[in-house]
């Protein structure tokens, strides 16, 4: 396998700015494409020399409305009772789909939705993933890169069918995983992990029907970010990384 | 006589070729198809989501559940993602153990496959024969891990606990005679290792009586030889992995290629087709059987040699003992700790991709440093393979449609997730 750091700068000496924040993490190659670059971006990938990445693995939908929330306080010491809970259930929290409820996502930042890209080369046995910020929070539209590389038909069709991202020229841009006739997009950080209706059979009108959900959302175990020592100096390259 | 007239024929979701749920609306000429659309989902239980609302841990099981032919291999997957991101290594025999373990399931899904592929054909004489060889292997899975297909086995830093020192035996029944008995209980005395060995040594014998039945059957070259076929650069294209982009003569193995665990230290070939036609995907899955047997063959002498810890001594992603975890203050707070809130992963976005037996299965994990990953995405190989049909299967007969779908060897629970 190639080196990381050879292909990292072989990627900034030949795309100079079209691609941001080149890293290498974990062993991996990531990089940012602007969503008006990528078309041509991912084309130049695929053909030229260094690079070659002949195959799409996969195209991934990412949500980053509720990155970094936890629901656990973990900083300091609470004097009132015994909680470490943030919060209670009166007060929803953005993205957590627990107790806590799911709050309404009002901030537009521009890089709520993401389109990741994780490429392969065959030929020259190195990965590459493309992370891809759309720009309209409301409307998240990206080029579609299905004509680039055929595999990303149906992946592109499940990032829009779960997050609603908009690939724009798609050729068949339909859901593809949840039901006929479903409503939202379920991946989204304010979308409920229950859902929001289940079928049942109705007696008096004699077939299936939809109503809101009848269970209680619970969470057994609540999201807790820690800041652990081991981990300093992290997201880094793997020098950085301490011993666990 | 009247024209041909193009129509549309619904094919599935509950129809025994369909290999579980798969909806396909068939536009049709005649017998020939035009165009199929194939209608996923219908498994779909939203694994990823789930899995965001859980600790790492509690998700393993749920793996087993995608491709529930392939079990570990897709533990394996997740769990090497989860690896790379606390940036441990289980300790050596963990990982002869998961290679191990890799490659019975890469037999038991090949021979579900073989058997069902078969099946759909109209030869139904193999599939009896595979699924005694997979009762073998399932019985190897429960020795090891406690359930007979939702493993559960593989956990961040090692596996669940070591091999067991002894198998699972048949019991007597009013059905069955002492003597039978014993000649069916004759392999299971010893360890699990002394079972694999034994199914090592006789299993080549049964994958010849495979392919006495198939590989030159006139009737099985009818219908797989020059079906369907995709060529080197189209399958590169299309998103192919594993047998899919061997059986079209793309030397490609993420077990040589870019190898995990300790796949660099074992001796096996991999397989590549010419014609990348059904039949070729078929011979090239044939070959794996043995090679995986060649492989495990090689894990049983190591294994048997180097006994040793099977988890990581890491109190912070893997338990302690219980013996431990009751005379010793720190162990019970890290056992609760584990057991109630997990590990918390550094912040980062991960993929992990290991040679599953129907393709390169995949993890890609976003994390914000909490206890649960932010984004969790499984890359299925059938999932893009299904993808594919559509331009594979035009200008084919509708009876081309199952042998497709049986060389595709989809599996519902992957591609819905």
């Amino acid at each position: 396998m190639a080196e990381p750091e050879t292909l990292k700068e072989a990627l900034q000496a030949h795309f100079g700015d079209r691609l941001q924040h080149a890293d290498v993490a974990y062993g991996e190659v990531g990089v940012e494409a602007r969503p008006r670059d990528l078309a041509a971006v991912m084309t130049e990938l695929r053909d030229a020399e260094p690079f070659r990445f002949d195959q799409l693995m996969d195209v991934i939908g990412v949500d980053y409305a509720a990155y970094g929330q936890d629901e656990w306080i973990t900083e300091r010491a609470t004097d009132t009772g015994f909680s470490r809970g943030v919060g209670d259930p009166s007060t929803p929290r953005l993205g957590l789909t627990g107790i806590y409820g799911v709050q309404e996502i009002t901030e537009k930042t521009g890089r709520r939705f993401a389109a990741v890209y994780l490429l392969l080369s065959v030929e020259h046995n190195h990965r590459l993933r493309v992370t891809c910020f759309a720009e309209d929070d409301d409307l998240p539209v990206i080029d579609s890169v299905t004509g680039i590389w055929p595999a990303a038909n149906w992946p592109e069709r499940e990032a829009f069918d779960l997050y609603g991202i908009v690939f724009d020229g798609h050729p068949d841009l339909r859901r593809i995983l949840t039901d006929y006739g479903f409503v939202g997009h379920p991946f989204r950080k304010d979308f409920p992990l229950i859902g929001n209706v289940e079928p049942r059979y109705d007696v008096e009108k004699g077939r299936v029907i939809y109503g809101p959900v009848e269970i209680e959302p619970r969470v057994l175990v609540p999201r807790v970010i820690r800041d652990d020592n081991r981990y300093k100096g992290r997201p880094g390259s793997t020098e950085e990384r301490a011993d666990g | 006589m009247a024209e041909f007239q193009s129509y549309t024929l619904n094919f599935g979701p509950q129809h025994p070729a369909a290999h579980g749920v798969l909806r396909l609306i068939l536009e049709m000429e005649g017998e020939t198809i035009t165009r199929a659309d194939p209608h996923v989902g219908l498994l779909h239980r939203g694994t990823e989501k789930l899995a965001e609302s859980k600790p790492y841990n509690q998700s393993i099981g749920y793996m087993d559940r995608l491709d529930y032919m392939a079990m570990m291999c897709n533990e394996h997957g997740y769990v090497l993602a989860i690896e790379k991101l606390l940036g441990i290594e289980p300790p050596l025999r963990a990982q002869y153990i998961r290679v191990m373990m890799d490659e019975v399931t890469r037999i038991l899904n090949h021979l579900l496959w073989l058997g069902t592929h078969g099946l759909d054909v109209g030869a139904m004489t193999a599939f009896l024969y595979t699924f005694r060889e997979r009762e073998d292997l399932i019985d190897v899975y429960e020795a090891v891990s406690g359930a007979r297909m939702h493993a559960a086995y593989y956990r961040p830093g090692g596996v669940y606990r070591d091999l067991p020192e002894r198998m699972p035996k048949y019991e007597p029944t009013p059905y069955r005679g002492e003597k039978e008995l014993r000649e069916m209980n004759r392999a299971r005395e010893g360890s699990v290792l002394d079972f694999l060995d034994d199914f090592c040594h006789r299993f080549p014998a049964c994958i010849d009586d495979y392919e006495t039945l198939l590989t030159e059957n006139r009737i099985w070259k009818q219908r797989l030889v020059d079906v369907c076929v995709v060529g080197p650069e189209r399958a590169k294209a299309l998103g192919f992995t594993g047998p899919m982009l061997r059986g079209s003569g793309v030397a490609w193995d993420l077990r040589k290629k870019q190898p995990y665990e300790v796949y660099d230290r074992l001796d096996f070939d991999v397989p590549v087709g010419t014609n990348g036609d059904c039949y070729d995907r078929y011979l090239v899955r044939m070959e794996e059987l043995r090679q995986s047997t060649r492989i495990i063959n090689q894990c049983v002498d190591w294994l048997r040699a180097n006994p040793g810890p099977v988890r990581l001594d890491d109190p912070k992603v893997s338990p302690p003992s219980r013996e431990e975890m009751k005379d010793d203050m720190e162990s019970l707070i890290h056992h609760f700790k584990l057991f109630t809130e997990g590990y918390c992963t550094p912040p980062g976005e991960v993929y992990a991709a290991v040679e599953a037996p129907k393709g390169e299965f995949g993890a890609y994990i976003v994390s914000d440093g909490a206890n649960k990953p932010y984004r969790l995405k499984i890359r299925p190989p059938c999932y893009i393979h299904l993808s594919a049909m559509d331009e594979m299967i035009r200008g084919h007969m509708l009876a081309d449609v199952v042998t497709l779908i049986g060389s595709l060897d989809v599996v519902f629970g992957e591609v819905d997730r």
